[in-house]
């Protein structure tokens, strides 16, 4: 146990959360702000695959990265389309219809893998960009300001979202028709533009986490979001619907799995345990959410569609 | 509070179906979605024998070209010296689906079934006894479970995995080796293992193995094969098809991977040192010679280096130190002629 707490484990072990953290994040915030328009979308993982692909293989062609991110976000913003066609326009079951994005995208970019790439290969991965000047501080330097540029943003829109929600017009209105939408809408609140607006901002973020997790790997394989967008889902509840919450719940999730890694990698949890230990980031997480679940108020009309009838 | 209590319930079901999706994953390869290359057609013409062509169909859980367990088994068939009418459903993540799959080219007159994942023995033992002409193969498992129509094959992956450990004993600079792994169980254990043995046999090493609790996050792979590269390592090696993620992080850092199952020189021409690599031609020759005799199944096969079936490929673009070519090889003979043990 000694050498864990060793400035340089304690410092790799940090920053290894805050990589893994970032998908959750982004994706989290993303759909932080389409709950709150009252849109539950359970196709996020479905929407990162597929984003993760697309990035993944515009690398591979063009070694932009870039680009890659932007194509990634691009698949977002189509899958967002598609989804508020499904549940804003069509007014579908949200459930039901998020599982089918996600079986979608769980089967469109495997075989899209498959006819367009096949083997597993590497493409360009995201380079480490210091801070300059805040990089160079003693110890938290090089644990939280040397990741690459996708990890910044997914940091900095946690204020940005905030702002968004809660002090600009778009803002109240999302929340507006999330938890009251007949009373929106006679406020003069389209609340079909408004969900579909969040339902777009929403994907978009799944999107940049998908290109963010394969950017950051260099490389793809079918399934490779192995779950990580309920997850994701799972940290709108545990951060009560707010980006700070959301950011907590991402972090702790991270940090915990980056922990149990480098207590493996040290000994100190035993082979024997080392399944039960693997749980750990995702029980913590449950155990928060049935703590939290007295205590915070869902948007009202999360799950409802809106029908002036 | 009402709706709050639902949602909760809703997030329970997803958090179980999140746990079942990547626990599915943890079987040799990849949670894909059924595709088939050639599905049975239910028009028994197509697949019937025609002179001396033998019909073989592979039923498996990954795609074809996988660079792993999968791609493993077409190579092999590719590399059998006879004429055969191959028929492939690939992508069977769902067992069910892989049963229908087994099912409909038994149905089909498919001379040999390849069953080609350990998950399938539990519809194999229904279907084999149904079809009692047909020959199934199956594994990894060294039981048959007592049907006289069914072969079983395993790897005696321990075997690379020590040839692997010594030659990365040689390489270490730092002493320090690390080792990621899926779940502990099957081949992947075996390998680790015998890894492991390996290099403590050759050396004053220190060998640090995690198993990161799951056969397709990759993320998660390449964030061990961090955790590893902080505590000083400077070799690693990994066994499962999200190994991927790790041998970034190696070539990233500049540090030596060694792969098992297929050659994964492809994945970083200059840092993968060597590969045990599956050549299941060997055994399937075996089971073919005798099902030309009469003998439709009711043994097992195992692949390893003295029949040929485990190989180590050397990459000769990575300059090994002096004398570990000469260890590995000691090493290989050793294990054949039975004075080395793996640990297995």
């Amino acid at each position: 146990m000694s050498d864990f707490f060793t400035m340089s484990i304690l410092v790799a072990t940090v920053a290894s959360g805050i990589r893994l953290a970032t998908p959750y994040l982004l994706a989290g915030l993303g759909e932080t702000v389409g709950q709150r328009s009252g849109v539950l979308n359970l196709g996020v993982d479905g929407v990162m695959q597929l984003s993760a692909f697309f990035a993944y293989w515009t690398v591979l062609e063009t070694d932009n990265l870039i680009l890659g991110s932007f194509v990634g976000v691009g698949v977002g913003l189509v899958m967002g389309v598609i989804y508020a066609v499904i549940t804003v326009v069509l007014q579908a079951q949200q459930g039901i219809s998020g599982i089918g994005i996600f079986l979608f995208g769980l089967g469109f970019s495997d075989l899209m893998f498959r006819r367009q790439v096949g083997t597993p290969k590497p493409a360009n991965q995201l380079p480490d960009v210091p801070i300059p000047l805040l990089s160079d501080i003693p110890v938290i330097g090089e644990a939280l300001f040397e990741h690459s540029w996708l990890t910044y943003l997914a940091f900095a829109m946690v204020p940005l979202l905030a702002f968004m929600l809660r002090k600009t017009t778009f803002g109240m209105n999302i929340r507006a028709v999330g938890e009251n939408p007949q009373a929106a809408d006679s406020l003069g609140v389209s609340v079909g533009w408004t969900r579909t607006y969040a339902i777009l901002i929403g994907n978009a973020m799944a999107g940049l986490a998908g290109a963010a997790l394969v950017l950051e790997l260099g490389i793809f394989q079918p399934n490779l979001t192995a779950g990580l967008g309920f997850i994701a889902v799972a940290l709108v509840y545990f951060g009560a619907w707010r980006p700070a919450g959301v950011m907590s719940g991402a972090l702790l999730y991270g940090l915990v799995a980056a922990v149990v890694l480098q207590w493996k990698a040290q000994g100190i949890i035993p082979r024997s345990a080392s399944d039960i230990a693997a749980m750990a980031p995702a029980v913590l997480t449950i155990i928060a959410l049935v703590v939290l679940a007295g205590r915070v108020q869902a948007p009202s009309a999360l799950t409802r569609p809106f029908s002036r009838h | 509070m009402k709706l709050t209590r639902h949602l909760l319930r809703l997030l329970a079901l997803l958090f179980s179906f999140a746990m079942v999706a990547a626990a599915c994953g943890a079987d040799e390869v990849s949670v894909d979605v059924g595709i088939e290359d050639e599905t049975p057609s239910g028009d028994s013409d197509d697949s019937e024998a025609s002179g001396d062509t033998l019909t073989m169909a592979i039923v498996a859980p990954s795609a074809s070209d996988d660079l792993a367990f999968t791609q493993s088994m077409i190579d092999a068939i590719d590399a059998l010296d006879r004429d055969i009418d191959l028929q492939v459903t690939d992508g069977t993540f769902v067992v069910d689906d892989a049963a229908a799959a087994i099912r409909g080219y038994a149905e089909d007159g498919v001379e040999v079934i390849i069953a080609h994942g350990t998950q399938f023995g539990g519809p194999l033992s229904e279907i084999a006894p149904e079809f009692p002409d047909t020959t199934f193969i199956w594994g990894t498992s060294s039981d048959t479970q007592g049907l006289d129509n069914v072969f079983a094959y395993y790897p005696a992956a321990d075997e690379g995995g020590y040839v692997n450990g010594v030659l990365a004993a040689a390489v270490t600079q730092t002493g320090n080796i690390g080792v990621i792994g899926p779940v502990e169980a099957g081949d992947a254990v075996a390998y680790i293992n015998g890894f492991a043995k390996g290099a403590e046999d050759s050396g004053d090493v220190n060998v640090a193995i995690t198993y990161t609790g799951s056969f397709s996050d990759v993320a998660l792979m390449a964030e061990a094969a961090q955790a590893h590269l902080s505590n000083d390592v400077d070799v690693l090696t990994g066994s499962s098809q999200a190994v991927v993620g790790a041998v970034g992080v190696a070539s990233e850092n500049g540090v030596a991977w060694f792969g098992t199952q297929a050659n994964q020189t492809s994945l970083d021409p200059e840092l993968v040192v060597a590969s045990q690599v599956y050549h299941w031609e060997v055994v399937l020759e075996e089971m073919l010679a005798l099902r030309d005799g009469g003998t439709l199944g009711g043994e097992a096969f195992e692949v390893n280096l003295e029949n040929g079936g485990l190989e180590i490929e050397f990459n000769d673009g990575f300059e090994l130190p002096d004398g570990a070519r000469d260890a590995a090889d000691a090493a290989i003979d050793g294990i054949i002629d039975g004075s080395i043990d793996t640990g297995a």
